[in-house]
């Protein structure tokens, strides 16, 4: 019995100093005596031996087929979870109120002061804007805010793994497997050759293209659009110009550094003008933001710059995407 | 009534750390400049928060008060919402921030190209500032915006060191995180189908009628199973847990701090809020989901550990054990009483404060071992780094439970609060038997820092850990003893928090 407390501890003891059982001390099984024809085995070792086989047989059966095994039965029961997911969704969609009726629950007071104030409230004809830049306005400073997170992140994960080639010797703890893996095929331009139909149609589309972008942009109080959808609509001008003249000419007057001090500077600002509403709405100041005539260019309160201001993070966030996607690079 | 300058504290502190994460990218990459400016923007926060604590309990009453984000009241525009609970966590928040931050300013240099250092400080910055989002705001989608924040943050803070098992972890963490925020929107979209309401008390009021009268209970069982997922995959409640290790196990020591100890618990106290100010108690009970969660939570407990039982790197040993504590919070939430919630609010700020800890301790253990990682690397290395020894044995005495330290509080708490429940033999068996799991796998660690090792002595770095580390970790210890000795006042202070939520 004290022998048998001592082995414990003694296993338990190797156990945490990490003394497993070394190759040169293991013990060496004995030799297993020669097979004897089939007949002449004894009867208990002869369901052994068979135990063992089938435990042999089903490791190499599971060495063989088990990535594949694995893999089905993966895939096999994703899809039984999206089926279950969906049908689960589609059987909640079916129970929902329908779509538009007026004895909704989302048809409140809440809906009724956005359409029925909205315009004299915040000074924007289009009720949207006023939604999201002056009621809910802390919620698309987030939104923004997301952009931003994701053009840093991106950035840092792509663009500066290139960049920092040439000063590696500064940091060769991190010269490891990571740089590697990212580590891509050379530039696509390099390739490319010149064509002229693509330039052609670019020089007469990018003006036009960027024209629609600022207008989107700054009606954006006035009419459907705004920052969201003016930004990728010029994000789309600087896309078309890089792929029609490479992305070196983009390069010369949009590089990271602009990429950076221009989100950063919309940001800043959005975050000042619209602390400072927040401020005073809060604590009953009154607000020296005029409102303007509803319908006027400028009107609408503080609607005007921050749409210019969500406009220049979404262009330049994706075109960022998109350079450092396909180049490696802004 | 709350003095002029307590009451715009939520916001203030929101916006100084947002500005502070939008300015960074602009400042000189010298001197460490950005992680200087952050860790003084972080501090100011923290200060902040304390003084907003003061006054909401000032003289024995219990204030809260909403904020109006802008000209327009509550369900039209945007609000905030502070009461005690909120102060306290984010004044917790913060502390454990500037502690990971400056324990782990050397192995952050070490770990991090110089390029992406101010990058780094932005993403800390914006992490901290979604976590005070999460805590102070009464909209949902207000708090869905944030955590969409918080989880690409979480993200690149894993890949911001450089390594393929980074950039693996990190992309698993993205996927299963995404996972996540898609259940959330979802079940944001169906509830506001239902209750035409994103602030939380106008849901809450919406929800009760729909209740009463037994309309849409389908969709509404839809949603809150959709949303506790969606979040519980954020949170890593254990079956949903398989990016935790990897992502928290592979990356530099400050981002593991920082995600064990605060990024879970930013969506932990968003669930505690959708329970308990969206649904309703009586609601969740109805709808059950008080039972998964407490099942959920149970079995995290007991898997967490086991599975820390099986791993031979200590941070990945430390990671697994997140998982476990996790449970431990989400069995008190799935109590479903004020009591509990109370216990699971106090194993936030508990877990908040001694998982950086721990993560801090290895980190120096394993930087004095030569960057090994290997439990057995470590033999020894309590002589060669004596403030990381003490802070992993303190660490792991608060894990286990030991009285005196921080974990024992907490514990006895969910303990006490589980006696009004009618499944106390589950919660107790639980609870013990996680205990004896957590020291099965803390004290053998223990022991081998411990342990005099000649042979291996010779290859440790003999270098010091700096005055920052030191400093650090004497918080990091003052703060445990402090939480295991004298939380009783914290305790109640969290429970008047609770019912004024």
């Amino acid at each position: 019995m004290n022998e048998e407390l001592r082995r414990i501890w003694q296993s338990f003891f190797n156990w945490v100093m990490g003394i497993g059982p070394r190759p040169e001390n293991e013990v060496i099984p004995p030799e297993p005596p020669p097979d004897l024809p089939f007949t002449q085995r004894p009867k208990d070792k002869y369901s052994r031996f068979h135990e063992a086989t089938l435990k042999e047989r089903y490791n190499q059966w599971l060495e063989i087929h088990g990535l594949h095994l694995f893999s089905v039965l993966y895939a096999g029961l994703s899809v039984l979870t999206c089926v279950v997911i969906v049908s689960l969704l589609l059987a909640t969609v079916a129970e929902l109120p329908p779509f538009g009726h007026e004895r909704n629950p989302a048809n409140n007071e809440v809906i009724r002061r956005y359409v029925e104030h909205g315009g004299h409230e915040t000074g924007a004809q289009n009720i949207v804007a006023g939604l999201i830049l002056d009621y809910r306005a802390f919620d698309t400073f987030g939104e923004s805010a997301v952009l931003f997170t994701a053009a840093v992140s991106v950035l840092m994960l792509l663009g500066a793994s290139r960049r920092n080639k040439a000063d590696d010797s500064q940091s060769p703890k991190t010269e490891s497997a990571g740089r590697n893996f990212l580590q891509r095929a050379p530039p696509a331009s390099t390739l490319r050759k010149d064509d002229a139909i693509l330039r052609g149609v670019a020089n007469l589309s990018i003006p036009v293209i960027l024209m629609m972008g600022c207008v989107v942009v700054i009606n954006g109080h006035l009419s459907p659009g705004g920052g969201f959808s003016g930004g990728a609509i010029l994000s789309t001008a600087l896309i078309l110009a890089a792929n029609a003249y490479g992305f070196r000419r983009v390069h010369s007057f949009f590089n990271e550094r602009t990429f950076i001090v221009s989100s950063s500077t919309a940001l800043m600002i959005y975050a000042l003008s619209k602390g400072y509403s927040f401020f005073t709405g809060a604590n009953h100041i009154h607000s020296i933001i005029p409102k303007g005539t509803i319908g006027d260019i400028l009107s609408g309160g503080l609607i005007l710059p921050l749409n210019i201001c969500v406009g220049l993070i979404v262009a330049g966030t994706l075109y960022g995407f998109y350079a450092l996607f396909s180049e490696g690079d802004i | 009534m709350i003095g002029m300058l307590a009451y715009n504290i939520p916001f203030v502190s929101i916006f100084v750390m947002m500005i502070c994460a939008i300015i960074t990218p602009l400042l000189p990459n010298r001197n460490r400049i950005p992680e200087k400016l952050s860790c003084l923007a972080i501090s100011f926060v923290g200060l902040m928060s304390a003084y907003l604590l003061y006054e909401l309990t000032a003289g024995g009453q219990t204030h809260s008060f909403n904020f109006a984000m802008g000209h327009f009241p509550a369900p039209w525009g945007n609000e905030l919402r502070a009461g005690p609970l909120e102060a306290v966590l984010s004044l917790v928040f913060c502390v454990a921030m500037l502690l990971s931050l400056t324990g782990n300013f050397s192995s952050t240099a070490e770990d991090i190209a110089p390029k992406r250092r101010n990058i780094f400080c932005v993403l800390v910055n914006l992490l901290t500032a979604s976590l005070l989002a999460l805590t102070y705001t009464n909209d949902l989608f207000t708090a869905y915006v944030f955590i969409e924040i918080n989880t690409i943050a979480a993200c690149a803070i894993v890949a911001v060191k450089e390594s393929a098992e980074t950039v693996r972890a990190a992309l698993r963490y993205l996927v299963m995180s995404l996972v996540g925020s898609g259940l959330v929107m979802i079940a944001i979209c169906l509830l506001y189908d239902l209750t035409g309401h994103l602030l939380m008390q106008n849901m809450h009021r919406a929800i009760g009628e729909l209740v009463a009268t037994k309309r849409y209970m389908m969709p509404l069982t839809v949603s809150l199973a959709l949303i506790t997922a969606g979040l519980a995959i954020k949170s890593a409640l254990y079956p949903f847990a398989s990016w935790l290790p990897d992502a928290h196990g592979s990356s530099t020591n400050a981002s593991s701090a920082i995600l064990s100890g605060l990024v879970l618990k930013g969506h932990i106290f968003t669930i505690i809020k959708i329970f308990y100010r969206v649904f309703g108690l009586e609601v969740i009970h109805l709808l059950r989901m008080d039972t998964v969660i407490f099942i959920l939570g149970i079995t995290a407990m007991i898997m967490g550990s086991v599975h820390a039982l099986r791993q031979k790197n200590v941070k990945r040993m430390i990671a697994w054990s997140s998982v476990a504590q996790v449970g431990y919070i989400f069995m008190g939430v799935g109590l479903n009483t004020v009591a509990g919630i109370a216990a699971a609010c106090l194993h936030i700020i508990v877990h908040a404060c001694v998982k950086p800890m721990l993560f801090t301790a290895a980190g120096g253990l394993s930087n004095a071992a030569g960057h090994k990682k290997g439990l057995h690397a470590l033999m020894g290395t309590f002589y060669v780094n004596v403030w990381a020894g003490l802070g992993l044995i303190a660490g792991a005495c608060s894990m286990m439970g030991i009285p005196g330290f921080a974990g024992f509080a907490s514990k006895l708490s969910l303990t006490l609060a589980s006696f009004d429940h009618s499944t106390v033999i589950w919660a107790l068996t639980a609870l013990a038997t996680s205990s004896v799991l957590n020291a099965l796998y803390y004290v053998p660690a223990v022991i081998v820092v411990l342990t005099h090792n000649k042979d291996a002595q010779k290859n440790f770095t003999a270098h010091s850990p700096t005055l920052s580390y030191k400093v650090s970790m004497f918080v990091f210890l003052a703060l445990n003893f402090y939480l295991g000795l004298f939380c009783v006042p914290l305790l109640r202070l969290i429970t008047r928090g609770v019912n004024v939520l």
